[in-house]
């Protein structure tokens, strides 16, 4: 079992990854340009690595750090991807 | 686990959250994207950081396995965050410098700044417009080979 201080902080850090992820959403959402929703989008994976593991340190566990790690690599990819679709109007050329 | 190493864990626990949230803060905040990009490249990096350094000190402390999942991720965000930062701005430069979604707030709406040297900026051309042409093939003469 976790200590108290433990608990507190690790309450605080799932609120602000939270916090976090609405305000991406929201700028997903309103984002005037394009490069503002693949930035969001960006964003909104790194902060689901940290959820990812905020949560295994809250629940002792080390099970869902291969799915954190492979969300960082798919993350980059598809903002490259995405990029270089806004630059040439292709992937691969 | 000791007092200690739950303050320490606490400390960067708190640290990292808060570092997050500043970061997606001024995501939504500023005023344009080339600001924008500034919250999520450092302040988001450095709170992920350390939420991972917090979990590679917590479960050795707790009598787990020390793995380096963690610090690969970790590498891994620190490399990877410039260069699609460096993307995003590219194909941002190279979309409103063409009058695409034009965001007022930027300041180039209205077309880019002269690059300095007088040549154009390189967000269009790929690795294949950077190199000469090639001359044209020597004709053989016929009758040869």
């Amino acid at each position: 079992m976790n200590g108290p201080i433990l608990t507190a902080a690790l309450t605080f850090a799932l609120a602000c990854v939270s916090g976090a992820i609405l305000l991406n959403l929201f700028r997903l959402v309103r984002g005037p340009t394009s490069g503002d929703r693949i930035l969001a989008v960006d964003t909104l994976t790194i902060n689901a690595i940290a959820l990812i593991v905020v949560f295994g340190v809250a629940w002792k566990t080390q099970t869902y750090f291969e799915a954190a790690l492979l969300l960082a690599m798919v993350a980059f990819v598809g903002t490259v991807a995405y990029c270089k679709f806004l630059l040439r109007g292709d992937i691969v050329e | 686990m000791t007092f200690a190493v739950e303050i320490l864990v606490a400390f960067l626990l708190v640290l990292g959250g808060a570092f997050i949230l500043i970061g997606s803060w001024g995501l939504a905040r500023l005023p344009s994207l080339m600001t924008r990009l500034h919250g999520p490249t450092k302040a988001t990096t450095l709170g992920v950081g350390g939420c991972l350094i917090a979990s590679m000190i917590y479960f050795p402390a707790t009598g787990g396995a020390w793995s380096a999942h963690e610090l690969l991720i970790t590498i891994f965000l620190l490399l990877t965050a410039p260069i699609s930062a460096n993307m995003i701005a590219k194909s941002h430069l190279h979309r409103q410098g063409h009058g695409i979604d034009p965001n007022p707030a930027d300041g180039i709406a209205t077309g880019l700044p002269p690059a300095p040297g007088g040549a154009d900026w390189a967000t269009f051309h790929g690795a294949a417009d950077d190199e000469a042409p090639l001359p044209a093939p020597a004709r053989r003469p016929p009758g040869q080979g």
